[in-house]
């Protein structure tokens, strides 16, 4: 072809021309910037007052952030060295972080039983919250309250041995009996655990040595973000349980149950959790027995148990109603029970649908557990507020102090909430 | 084939009551009846012994006793010389004063935000979606403490409002914005019915002007849809709606004389106007920022639920886009948004109890906290404080209930 055309065309090209890279303006940062950032002109207005926010809130925060003191014995010392300006006095932290975690009356010598507590917790909680891992794993799990009970509040071991031993007594009887009738295992373990504990009360008040093992540490000395951390998590594992009681209780057929039920579950989410909180510190107390001291820290998780409980079961309401009714139906026609259609049919399938729920939930129960400053409970936020800044030394440091606290409920929320997300991508198994 | 019978009679055992499921349930609920009187008439007889060991009695006698503290932000007339119940009824109408404000801002600021979080603008996206999972995850009490402190550590007080060099001054000479609060021009009447001076009756009859206009403009919007159909020709509705809403009240306040109170200094502190206090500010704007960003999921939510083919059917029949948002979207998104956002007011009432915090005169803090305190009578204060809140819930519950009924798709 070429040889042909020799003279008559003044060029021919022979071979293919590369492939240009595309105009700047449609390919690349700036095509993405002209579509996501000034794709009209108000939407262009909407960036540049964006980006104006941003550097207001930057350039405010940063050079105080950056120019923060780590290092000085009070907000004196800390102005001094600062010399007026203005710059954040993260000394605060680095004086009185163990007070923000652990109270200003936990021993400090046993402050490493609260923190290996919180490192096992993370074993106990990984079998729960992924499926994947080995099921043999639940074990440790099983075992972690009576680990972590001993850990923070010491004493005798054989408190919780003995609490365990009831559980495991329980057990058994139960599973004796589960086969026959459902109702006769669950209380025949009941019974069986109470009268181990009963019965243990007694041996483990003769057996206890005078000076045990793990110094004890009384309830009213936890304090910090501790009391915040345990709070939360023995409140939401004492929830669901009560809480798939209530919404079972509420679907029930049996009118006494159910209304007993539902009046219980209007009536705490009627209520805000602060008047719940003053029952548990100036009202409950006239309902225990005149001889019986129980001490604030068990009162106050009663009463968020419930409160929890009464929104969980509202929840899993939610996860009942959305199962179609042939899974009912179904059950009802393998000739199954009662107790066995919802312990393997219904229960397993409805509490699927209701853990993103549940999770949120215990979200803001977790939040929640800062309520107990109100009634004098020296949590994160009670400690900030009484102790710390009512002190000489760092009377004053308020943005420190708060963000911190914040920063710290922010981290935990916030991987909760995208482990919710995560656990919703993974049991979804309908197809979109 | 054989039906199912009657047993034969007279075989009645007592395994029965639980075996045979015509008894059981009877039986249960018979337990459970048991169950509960029992745990009841325990709790009582605690109850009983301990007020008798105590020396006490339950009683609502102290209601009637003067109460004996002071409350600085009150909307009723009340002296420390008032009863227990006028401090309780000053709580209420705090609790429900500061609800109405953070629902309102809530609203406006979850709508906006929502609204923005489907942006097209990815600068936009991301500072909302910041926005909030920064307020979600933080709780909203330390919102509150952080809000009352930047109010009462920052602003200025008012001593430095003061001199010729003053430090700080007042904004277009009508708002001040100290440590104790923001103090705003207040409106009063100088003429009231009958010559006296302004008086409460004067804001009654403005209440029952709006509500006249309301009726108006709704005529009018009416009227102009009745044309539309039958001419097809839609008549303005600006200028009528703009008369009946503004006239009526600007010829009432002609005619009684409004006048704007406007804050002044006087010795150490400013008098005159409205004052919001700063815990009330704080309340307000930590309630709103914080439910704002729940109510913003709630938008959000709302609108991703109402399918594209809706969008692009909009876009077909040549409407324009600002106008799909508000003719197609949003109404359907409404039916998404309601329920969820009710349970928001709902949470916003109850969270607003957290008042006592920064000394804020809600019920909680005068019931609950002080007339506590100062009478000792825990148990009774504390029904009283949940009854009013469980009272509060119902009344919002039953009322979305027929809500939902009325705004449930209805089919065939």
């Amino acid at each position: 072809m070429s040889g042909t055309h020799e003279h008559s065309v003044a060029f021919v090209r022979t071979t293919e021309i590369p492939q240009q890279p595309a105009p700047s303006n449609a390919a690349g940062p700036i095509k993405w910037m002209r579509d996501n950032l000034f794709a009209t002109w108000p939407n262009a207005l909407l960036t540049v007052a964006s980006i104006y926010v941003i550097f207001l809130v930057l350039s405010s925060t940063m050079p105080w952030i950056l120019g923060g003191i780590w290092d000085a014995p009070s907000l004196t010392a800390c102005r001094e060295i600062l010399q007026g300006e203005s710059a954040a006095c993260f000394a605060v932290l680095s004086d009185r972080w163990h007070q923000l975690l652990f109270g200003f009356k936990y021993p400090s010598e046993y402050y490493w039983r609260p923190t290996l507590a919180l490192f096992l917790m993370f074993f106990a909680l990984a079998p729960v919250l992924f499926f994947d891992l080995p099921r043999k794993l639940l074990i440790f799990t099983a075992l972690f309250p009576f680990i972590a009970y001993w850990l923070i509040w010491g004493g005798t071991i054989w408190i919780p041995i003995f609490a365990m031993v009831g559980f495991i007594a329980g057990y058994f009887v139960y599973a004796r009996f589960v086969a026959q009738n459902f109702a006769l295992g669950f209380f025949g373990g009941v019974a069986g655990a109470a009268i181990v504990w009963y019965i243990s009360s007694f041996v483990v008040a003769a057996i206890a040595p005078e000076t045990p093992l793990l110094g004890a540490v009384p309830s009213r000395d936890l304090g910090g973000f501790m009391l915040n951390l345990m709070l939360g998590l023995t409140c939401v594992s004492l929830s669901i349980p009560l809480g798939i009681a209530l919404a079972l209780g509420r679907q029930s057929s049996m009118p006494l149950i159910k209304w007993i039920c539902v009046i219980f579950i209007e009536f705490i989410r009627g209520v805000p959790l602060i008047t719940l909180l003053f029952v548990a510190s100036v009202m409950l107390a006239y309902f225990f027995p005149p001889d019986a001291t129980v001490d604030l820290f068990l009162r106050v998780v009663i009463m968020i148990t419930i409160f929890s409980a009464a929104y969980i079961a509202e929840v899993i309401r939610g996860g009942l109603a959305a199962l179609p009714k042939g899974q009912y139906e179904a059950a009802n026609s393998l000739g199954l029970d009662y107790a066995q259609a919802m312990r393997l049919i219904i229960l397993p399938q409805a509490l699927k649908i209701s853990i993103p729920g549940i999770v949120n939930i215990a979200v803001g129960l977790f939040k929640d557990t800062t309520l107990v400053s109100v009634i004098s409970m020296f949590d994160m936020v009670g400690m900030i507020r009484g102790p710390i800044l009512a002190s000489t030394d760092w009377n004053g440091v308020y943005w420190e102090l708060f963000g911190f606290a914040a920063l710290l409920f922010f981290v935990v929320c916030y991987g909760i909430s995208q482990y919710s997300q995560w656990l919703e991508r993974r049991l979804a198994t309908d197809h979109r | 084939m054989s039906t199912i019978s009657d047993p034969p009679k007279g075989s009645f055992r007592l395994s029965m009551l639980l075996n045979d499921t015509r008894y059981r349930s009877m039986t249960l609920q018979v337990i459970a009846a048991i169950a509960l009187a029992l745990a009841l008439a325990y709790l009582y007889s605690n109850l009983a012994a301990n007020l008798r060991a105590f020396g006490l009695n339950i009683s609502f006698a102290f209601l009637g006793n003067a109460a004996g503290y002071d409350i600085n932000q009150t909307l009723i007339d009340y002296t420390s010389q008032s009863t227990n119940l006028r401090a309780a009824f000053v709580g209420i109408i705090n609790t429900l004063l500061v609800a109405f404000l953070a629902c309102v801002t809530a609203t406006v600021l979850g709508v906006i935000a929502g609204v923005l979080r489907l942006s097209n603008n990815w600068l936009v996206r991301k500072l909302m979606s910041f926005y909030v999972e920064i307020f979600r995850n933080i709780p909203v009490l330390i919102w509150i403490i952080i809000i009352f402190t930047i109010m009462t550590v920052t602003l200025p007080g008012p001593n430095e409002f003061r001199g010729d060099n003053a430090t700080s001054s007042m904004l277009f000479d009508l708002f001040a914005f100290t440590n104790r609060g923001v103090y705003i021009p207040g409106p009063y009447f100088t003429r009231g019915f009958g010559g006296g001076e302004g008086s409460a009756l004067n804001w009654l009859m403005v209440l029952a002007l709006l509500a006249g206009s309301f009726f108006g403009a709704r005529f009018v919007t009416a009227r102009a849809s009745r044309i539309q159909e039958a001419t097809g020709v839609r008549p303005g509705t600006l200028l009528p709606n703009l008369t009946i809403w503004f006239l009526p009240l600007i010829a009432f306040a002609l005619v009684f004389g409004l006048h704007w109170d406007i804050p002044e200094l006087k010795g150490f502190n400013f008098s005159g106007g409205i004052k919001i206090g700063a815990p009330l500010i704080a309340l307000w704007l930590a309630l709103s920022v914080y439910t704002g960003a729940f109510i913003a999921e709630n938008v959000r939510a709302g609108i991703q639920a109402v399918s594209k083919g809706q969008t692009e059917a909009a876009a077909a029949l040549g409407i324009r886009q600002g106008r799909i948002m508000s003719l197609v979207i949003l109404p359907q998104a409404l039916r998404v948004i309601i329920p969820p956002l009710i349970s928001q007011y709902l949470n916003i009432t109850k969270n607003s109890s957290l008042a006592i915090l920064v000394g804020y005169a809600d019920i909680t803090a005068t019931l609950g906290g002080i007339t506590l305190n100062q009478t000792g009578r825990a148990i009774e204060c504390v029904l009283l404080l949940m009854a009013f809140y469980l009272i509060i819930s119902l009344t919002i519950s039953a009322v979305m209930n027929v809500y939902n009924k009325s705004m449930k798709l209805k089919e065939r």
